[in-house]
């Protein structure tokens, strides 16, 4: 199954499915006063924001189209996209640091981001910079011994900078294409929590300065305004280049993350649709409001 | 937790405060205000667009334009509203013997945590729990679990780790006959549409007939745990929910939602990744919280559950003794910090608005004044000279002039201790109530 294909079926799955019903909305009405908060009430229950929602509709008044529908969609897109590809450096290895809250599936998401390394024929350095929730090592352990990649771990509690530090120099030492570095979930309000974040960065800038290449927050579709909040503040404490929206194949829709990158340009750069490996897609703008939005139609052609 | 909801809140409170009589145009935007607070909190639309309804109602009444002080009227809508909303509190219950606790919900909501600190909680009140790992789908949730009960001291039953029906028969058998009253089970995290899990559920339910199924609910969740959580609900026939992860800076709408929604009670919150860092939910208590008047009911809760209380009546005696030494002070601090700061300021009504950081920094810098002393200094600081306090300025990474203000602090705290002895309680002090 294709990406499109999984992203519909995961959105077939909701009959009220919240683009669908936009674009069955839209498709038959000129923007109007009754469109406008049929609109509003979409927009906020798929979690958009108050703010998002705001700027959205103040554009589609701005235009007053007679397609609404494909005005929406082109407002949406023109969001979403900027920079949604990796960041892969011309010198390896290519250090990614995968940050978020408790539960948003980052340990998951290195798993399958190794995986898809390997299948472009890439050499995998996992480190285990979990080493705070109770066997979050053994849980890692398990994915990079399925995307068959090196893995580097401490004791439980150990200084996680310290193996980040180690999983880097390996890398480097052995000529390793790419290292994933996994970290322990952590709220953003806890301030030493992100303090110890940000040691993890500076740790591994004393092997290569440019790294991480890329932080990946990951958020969870189901999460609501305070998803705004999580990206804002890992951004500040460890620059982040870009979201992982993960449990898309779910009922939520992820709206979060067109607040996030209105109002703070964060991109997209993979979604997750499913349990399997295969199932962590690389985020094409227009594909992701294509099949968002037209969701039934498609099926019809 | 709820700050931001709070800080909006009060915004459509000040639209109203200090107006001896309001119009109608002003209450409008009051509520508009309330409404926008509402949605930028995850409160579900359709619950908000009910709940502005009938404050409207209620707010354009006589009650409120009419009153001497409409702000005040104004907010008592607004909490009789809100506590309407999260309903009457409902208890935990468990019937049978042994009682079946199962624990369902999506994938990364706190299932495992959330199983141990309920094991935790049973244990703190004389039950003999024991928990059954379930979860055989996400690499090593079983070992998660075992490692989590080995730290509170409640057994885990894995059975086979392979199939979670299996688990559960081993757990049946294990328990039969034992001494143990309360089993919980974690079962794998799963989606609400997931039509084959979810029927996983729906045996296992068969097999235990259990006392409790309680859905975990992140609190950062958005506007679709409305759904979620009522699929969940309708298959399975939930007792109640635990809401997770509160400690964080979310806006909590969920907790406002749920209960309407699916008309099942919330009955636990997570507020911490420590085991101890889980409460029974109090609607009201929750309520106050919410508006800024603080929830007092709940940090003497936590005091109780989590202080030692006969360190902390000795050091009352001493202090009524005025025996009261820098280690006492230093234990004390210990003990605030144990509980968390945090925790203490959010709890407090009016509790001003103090960077927590900087106090957390504080405390340990008096922490390690006292450290650098030696004991006789700690039990009789009149010896603590100039060189000495250099000395422990020194050891202590500080300066003299925090040991200075340490050193005054304490005697100011002597003094009053001095008074309380003669029973000479000073003037700015005998309005308040003891």
């Amino acid at each position: 199954m294709g990406f499109f294909d999984k992203l519909k079926d995961g959105l077939k799955k909701s009959r009220d499915s919240f683009f669908n019903t936009i674009g069955r909305i839209l498709k038959t009405k000129k923007f109007d006063k009754d469109t406008r908060d049929e609109i509003e009430e979409l927009l906020i229950s798929a979690d958009v924001g108050v703010e998002a929602t705001e700027y959205i509709l103040s554009r589609l008044e701005e235009e007053n189209p007679e397609d609404a529908f494909g005005t929406l969609k082109k407002i949406l897109v023109e969001i979403l996209s900027s920079n949604n590809k990796l960041n892969v450096p011309d010198e390896k290895p290519f250090v990614i640091s995968m940050v978020g809250v408790n539960g948003s599936g980052k340990t998951t998401t290195c798993g399958k981001l190794a995986q898809m390394f390997r299948s472009e024929g890439k050499q995998v350095v996992i480190g285990a910079c979990d080493t705070f929730r109770a066997a979050a090592i053994d849980q890692l352990k398990i994915w990079a011994e399925r995307a068959n990649s090196t893995f580097i771990a401490h004791m439980e509690g150990a200084d996680a900078a310290a193996v980040a530090y180690d999983a880097v120099n390996h890398a480097l030492s052995k000529g390793k294409d790419v290292v994933i570095l996994d970290t322990a979930g952590r709220l953003h309000n806890k301030k030493h929590l992100m303090d110890e974040l940000q040691k993890i960065g500076r740790v591994i800038q004393k092997v290569i300065p440019a790294a991480p290449h890329e932080v990946l927050l990951v958020i969870d579709a189901v999460t609501g305004q305070n998803g705004l909040q999580q990206a804002k503040v890992f951004k500040e404490a460890v620059n982040v280049t870009g979201i992982v929206l993960t449990k898309l194949d779910g009922t939520a829709k992820g709206g979060i993350a067109i607040a996030i990158a209105k109002e703070l340009g964060i991109p997209i750069k993979f979604i997750g649709v499913g349990e399997s490996v295969e199932d962590l897609k690389p985020f094409v703008p227009s594909d992701f409001v294509d099949a968002l939005m037209l969701g039934d139609e498609v099926e019809d052609a | 937790m709820f700050e931001g909801l709070r800080d909006k809140l009060s915004g459509a409170f000040k639209i109203l405060s200090g107006k001896g009589k309001i119009s109608e145009r002003n209450v409008e935007e009051a509520i508009q205000v309330v409404k926008n607070s509402l949605l930028a909190a995850d409160v579900n639309y359709k619950v908000v667009k009910e709940f502005v309804e009938n404050v409207k109602k209620r707010a354009l009444g006589e009650e409120v334009l009419k009153s001497l002080t409409p702000d005040q009227m104004f907010i008592k809508i607004i909490r009789d509203e809100l506590i309407a909303l999260l309903g009457e509190k409902e208890s935990f219950k468990l019937i049978h013997r042994p009682s079946y606790v199962m624990m369902v919900g999506l994938q990364g909501t706190g299932k495992t945590t959330s199983a141990a600190k309920i094991a935790n909680y049973l244990k703190r009140q004389g039950k003999h729990p024991i928990l059954v790992a379930a979860d055989t789908y996400r690499p090593a949730a079983i070992d998660q679990l075992e490692t989590l009960g080995k730290k509170i001291g409640v057994p885990v039953v894995a059975g086979d780790r392979k199939n979670a029906i299996k688990i559960v028969e081993e757990a049946m058998k294990t328990v039969r006959d034992s001494g143990y009253d309360v089993v919980i089970l974690d079962t794998a995290g799963r989606l609400h549409i997931d039509d084959e899990m979810m029927k996983e559920l729906d045996d296992i339910k068969a097999l235990v007939n259990p006392d409790e199924i309680l859905l975990t609910v992140d609190a950062m969740a958005g506007q679709d745990a409305v759904n979620s959580g009522k699929v969940f609900n309708d298959r399975l026939g939930v007792t109640g929910f635990v809401v997770t992860k509160l400690d964080g800076d979310s806006r909590g709408g969920v907790i406002l939602t749920i209960r309407h929604i699916t008309g099942k009670p919330i009955k636990f919150v997570g507020v911490g990744e420590k085991i101890d860092d889980f409460d029974e939910f109090y609607p009201d208590r929750m309520a106050s919280r919410i508006l800024g008047l603080g929830d007092v009911l709940s940090l003497i809760d936590r005091v109780e559950k989590e202080l030692d209380q006969e360190k902390m009546e000795k050091m009352g005696e001493k202090f009524i003794r005025a025996e009261f030494t820098l280690e006492d002070f230093k234990e004390q601090i210990k003990e605030i910090k144990k509980l968390g700061m945090d925790k203490i300021l959010e709890a407090l009504p009016g509790a001003p608005q103090i960077d927590i950081n900087t106090s957390e920094k504080e405390l340990k810098r008096v922490e390690a004044i006292i450290n650098s002393m030696t004991p006789q200094e700690r039990n009789n600081p009149d010896i603590i000279n100039a060189s000495r306090k250099k000395r422990i300025a020194f050891g202590s990474g500080t300066t003299v002039q925090d040991i200075n203000k340490l050193l005054k602090s304490y005697e100011e705290m002597k003094k009053l201790m001095k008074m309380f002895k003669k029973g000479k309680v000073p003037f700015a002090l005998r309005g308040l109530k003891f």
